[in-house]
């Protein structure tokens, strides 16, 4: 499991203690690095639970399963909207497909 | 020892030193820890409440990734004597009815209660909940630890993120607080608490997994949960019950995804490769399908076992417009299945899912194993308490018996806490001992790293305790040569070395795991029956006896050797 960190549009959340990226991660994996950009320690401990993907305000991080168990260039990107989610799902033909899934917050809730 | 960067060098600084004091201190801010944290405020709002968390509550423990229903609720027509029933039959005989019982008569008012924060629990067209089981209800719960961390923080909850909690300090058998260092600026807390909480989840990563290397945490319970809670617990002494029943999922092959959404939410039959419906076939004196956990995944790893696999779950029943469903209803709970698919040209609408068994776990959510508590959820140690996956003898109680753990040991927390009030929180605490077990891995120049050590400790288990490579199964003599190579592996931890602070955190998971293995093996060998198939399948005693074994296997750390209890089943309902 991993992540990929497309650097164009992640902006380290300037302004932020911490990227909420890093913020989220549950396994405290991903970090600043030297360069001052958003990078993971080992690809290998990621759960793929996406709390990272689901925070990052820019689109700006990917799902990538392992090849061990997948074929290279299948993609599935998460844009959060405050009511749904819309994923963007494109297999190894490259067919592309979207699923919009409302995001069910009660009132009075967050 | 400084504010390091990632895989930076040590500093030659002195290590900082925070003292903090709280009147209920709670380890672990997932499901059952914040449910307690915000009960607490609510029954006594000046009462300091503090959240020790390792990563950050936003989206730790098992909730991280979102929950797509709420598997135990008390439906119309059910009762909570009628889920102990229930849970007792699936739990093969053995469980604590007082827990379980105290647990079920709380579910719906909690469920009712994060219903109220902002999760979304869908409802047919009379407004009452859309039932997916017996004991189960939809719910649209993609942000569920959001709205539950979000409310934990606006009840005035003092969260301390990105901290590790490594022991508890226990004196004349009664809790005073903890130790723990920060992960991110190396900083060593000493928590002065009147009562303490542990809620720090079950242990996975003690078995080799299914996938490994670059797949490696690709494990259905969360690899961030690594035992700490047990660990703490069985070093402080506390009694442990039942860690013989392991736990076992059934999941899609490779991604590890949930079945039973296939299974109760879209009717998919398993199949094996010569399209039998086994289930039904050969294990339906059991119950087929609707056979206890335990014997439902011992119908698929026996199919394996003996060559009919692979083994599948059929959907191919489906319609496109069902599949489309059954993929958003992922795309919910555990998106990567989706991405899987697309990523290996697979539509399961044409092909049936192939599914196989996880490595084992350590949990009390899902199975038996954990601290061993009264009603109160009152631990053996005076003044600590257990809820959730590290508290034992309640199987079946999942996300909303963990909140209900969670609300009962705040409710008895807080009045153990008013009744001491007066008393003066013993100050007198060497702590040195515990400065120098934390870092000692920054000191070693040439050593072995938390992740080799975990290879170990993961290799042994698989093949000396049970593991996958063993179609789960074990006996006498393999446990015994386990446990000796288990204590040669215990020795190691000396040699630990770690660079940076999540090193640092990675080498006290290590050494939490081995403690949990340890005791693990003993409650393995020393149950000589097999209760729960696949979970504990001891090949040399391969029939449950319910006139010997009814009963509990508990154990305590003595004098550093592991001492065995039995306790005896209560049946109440």
């Amino acid at each position: 499991m991993g992540i990929y960190v497309n650097k164009e549009l992640c902006t380290v959340c300037k302004g932020r203690e911490e990227p909420l990226c890093v913020e989220n991660c549950p396994g405290d994996l991903i970090f600043i690095n030297k360069e001052g950009k958003v990078e993971i320690r080992n690809q290998a401990e990621c759960w793929d639970c996406m709390a990272c993907i689901k925070s990052c305000p820019y689109g700006a991080l990917e799902t990538r399963l392992p090849y061990q168990i997948a074929d290279y260039k299948a993609t599935l990107k998460p844009l959060l909207k405050r009511d749904k989610i819309i994923w963007k799902l494109r297999d190894i033909r490259g067919n592309i497909e979207e699923y919009i899934i409302p995001r069910k917050i009660n009132k009075g809730g967050v | 020892m400084g504010n390091l960067p990632a895989g930076g060098v040590i500093l030659k600084d002195p290590i900082k030193i925070k003292v903090l004091e709280t009147d209920f201190l709670i380890i672990g801010g997932g499901a059952a820890g914040c449910l307690a944290a915000v009960k607490a405020k609510d029954i006594q709002n000046n009462l300091d409440v503090m959240i020790l968390e390792k990563a950050n509550i936003m989206r730790s423990g098992c909730l991280a990734s979102g929950l797509n229903a709420i598997n135990a609720y008390i439906n119309p027509g059910e009762s909570p004597e009628s889920f102990v029933k229930y849970v007792r039959k699936d739990s093969m005989g053995l469980i604590r009815e007082d827990l379980v019982l105290s647990l079920a008569k709380r579910l719906n008012e909690l469920v009712k209660l994060v219903e109220s924060w902002g999760l979304s629990i869908n409802k047919n067209e009379n407004g009452d909940y859309v039932k997916r089981g017996r004991w189960n209800i939809e719910i649209e719960g993609e942000a569920i630890k959001p709205i539950i961390a979000r409310k934990t923080k606006e009840s005035g909850v003092n969260i301390i993120n990105r901290v590790l909690a490594t022991n508890l300090l226990v004196k004349n058998n009664r809790v005073y607080g903890a130790f723990a260092f920060d992960i991110r600026k190396g900083i060593f807390y000493y928590i002065r608490a009147k009562a303490v909480l542990i809620a720090t989840g079950g242990a996975s990563g003690i078995y080799r997994p299914q996938n490994n290397g670059s797949a490696q945490h690709k494990t259905w319970y969360s690899p961030f949960n690594t035992g700490a809670g047990y660990a703490m617990g069985i070093r402080a002494g506390a009694e442990m019950t039942s860690f013989e029943m392991r736990f076992i999922a059934l999941r899609v092959k490779d991604i590890i995804a949930p079945t039973g959404t296939m299974a109760l939410g879209f009717k998919a039959n398993q199949i094996n490769s010569y399209g039998e419906k086994y289930m039904v076939k050969r294990y339906n004196h059991f119950g087929g399908d609707r056979a206890p956990t335990p014997l439902r995944i011992n119908g698929p790893i026996t199919e394996l076992k003996e060559g009919r696999g692979p083994v599948f779950l059929d959907l191919t029943h489906l319609s496109s417009e069902k599949i489309k469903k059954l993929k958003e209803v992922y795309l919910n709970m555990y998106p990567g299945l989706v991405l899987y698919w697309a990523a290996n040209n697979f539509d399961p609408g044409e092909k049936p899912v192939e599914i196989q068994g996880t490595e084992p776990y350590i949990v009390g959510g899902h199975a038996g194993a954990g601290y061993w508590i009264n009603e109160k959820r009152e631990t053996t140690i005076e003044g600590l308490y257990a809820a959730g996956d590290v508290a034992g003898g309640a199987p079946y109680k999942f996300v909303s018996g963990s909140w209900a753990e969670g609300v009962i040991a705040a409710e008895n927390a807080i009045k153990y806490i008013l009744r001491y009030k007066d008393l003066d929180i013993i100050n007198e605490i060497k702590f040195n001992e515990e400065i120098k077990r934390v870092y000692h891995p920054f000191y070693i120049n040439e050593g072995i790293s938390a992740n080799d050590m975990e290879e170990r400790l993961q290799k042994i288990m698989d093949e000396y305790a049970g593991g996958i490579s063993k179609y789960y199964e074990m006996n006498d003599k393999e446990l015994k040569l386990g446990l000796e190579k288990i204590m040669s592996l215990k020795k190691q931890i000396k040699y630990l070395k770690a660079d940076n602070f999540h090193e640092l955190m990675n080498c006290h998971e290590v050494i939490d795991r081995i403690d949990v293995a340890r005791v693990l093996i003993h409650h393995l060998l020393y149950r000589k029956e097999t209760r729960w198939p696949i979970y504990q399948t001891r090949t040399d005693y391969p029939d449950r006896d319910d006139e010997n074994w009814l009963k509990f296997v508990n154990s305590k750390l003595i004098n550093d050797s592991i001492v065995i209890y039995e306790r005896p089943y209560k049946k109440i309902v």
